[in-house]
C-alpha cells in the first residue's frame, strides 16, 4: 500500500511536473539562438512564469518520494513501476497539451515504457 | 534546408546531448555517492559529514554540472518539440547504460536486459519518425502529415 501510494506521487507528480514545464516552455516560443547569452536569457524567463515554478516544485516533489521509496524498495522493483511515466506523460501531452499522439508514436511509447521495466527487472 | 527539416536537425542535436550529459551525470553521481560510502550514521554529526563530503566531491559537482546541463536542454528543446517525442527520446539513456557496462566494463548483460534494450530502441525509433512538433507553427511538409 506504502509502495502503491508512492510510487503514484513519483509518476504523477514527475509527470505533471514535466507537463507544466512543456506548458511553460511552449510560453516562451521556439528558441532560434544557442550562444550562451541566448540560452540564459530564455532560462532567465521561464523563471519568471509561473508554470515553470509549478512543474519544478512537483519535480522536486517526485524526486524526494522517489529517494523514499528507494530507501526501502528494490531498485529493480521500483524504476520499472516508474516506467509508466511514458504512459502517463503521453496521455498527459495528449489531453492537457493537446498534442497529436499519433498511433506510431503510441506504439512507440509502449515499446519504450516495457523495455525500461525489463531493463530494469533483468 | 526547409524549416521542417532544420528543426528536426535541432531536435535530433539537443536529444543526443541531453541524453549523452543525462546518463554521464547519473553515473558520476553513483560513482560519487558509492566512494563516500553508504550512510550508516544517522545523527545530526554523521549526516553533516556526509553532507560536507558529498558537496566537497569533484566527481559529485561535475555529475550535478551534467545534470543541469540536461535540465537546460530540456528546457530547450521542449520550447519547440511536443512533450510526447521529448520523453520517451530521452529513455535512450537506459539503453546506453547496459549497452557502455558491456562494452567498456565487460560486464554480464542478461538476456531479458538485451531485449529491454531492443524494445527501448525499436520503440525510440518509432517515436522519432512521428513528427517533432504538433502543436506548433511547424509542420511537417505536405504529403508528410502523420
Amino acid at each position: 500500500m506504502r509502495n502503491a501510494l508512492f510510487i503514484a506521487i513519483v509518476v504523477l507528480a514527475g509527470t505533471g511536473g514535466e507537463l507544466a514545464i512543456t506548458h511553460a516552455m511552449k510560453q516562451i516560443g521556439e528558441v532560434h539562438h544557442f550562444t550562451p547569452r541566448a540560452i540564459l536569457r530564455v532560462i532567465a524567463r521561464a523563471f519568471r512564469l509561473g508554470w515553470m515554478w509549478a512543474g519544478f516544485g512537483l519535480m522536486v516533489l517526485s524526486f524526494f518520494a522517489l529517494l523514499a521509496l528507494l530507501s526501502w524498495a528494490d531498485v529493480s522493483f521500483v524504476v520499472p513501476a516508474t516506467a509508466l511515466s511514458y504512459a502517463v506523460g503521453a496521455f498527459g501531452a495528449k489531453f492537457l497539451l493537446g498534442e497529436r499522439v499519433n498511433a506510431t508514436r503510441w506504439i512507440g511509447v509502449f515499446l519504450v515504457c516495457f523495455g525500461v521495466a525489463l531493463v530494469w527487472a533483468g | 534546408m526547409t524549416a521542417y527539416k532544420r528543426l528536426q536537425r535541432k531536435t535530433y542535436v539537443l536529444l543526443v546531448l541531453m541524453v549523452l550529459f543525462g546518463s554521464v551525470g547519473d553515473v558520476l553521481l553513483s560513482k560519487g555517492m558509492k566512494q563516500i560510502g553508504e550512510v550508516a550514521d544517522w545523527s545530526f554529526a554523521g549526516l553533516s559529514g556526509v553532507f560536507v563530503q558529498v558537496f566537497t566531491s569533484p566527481t559529485i559537482w561535475l555529475g550535478i554540472s551534467c545534470l543541469i546541463l540536461f535540465f537546460v536542454g530540456y528546457m530547450l528543446v521542449l520550447s519547440w518539440a511536443d512533450f510526447s517525442y521529448v520523453l520517451p527520446a530521452t529513455a535512450t539513456s537506459y539503453a546506453i547504460v547496459p549497452l557502455l557496462g558491456y562494452l567498456l566494463l565487460g560486464e554480464f548483460v542478461s538476456s531479458v536486459r538485451w531485449t529491454g534494450v531492443a524494445f527501448i530502441c525499436l520503440g525510440v525509433m518509432l517515436v522519432g519518425s512521428t513528427p517533432p512538433s504538433t502543436t506548433g507553427a511547424q509542420n511537417p511538409p505536405a504529403g508528410k502529415t502523420p
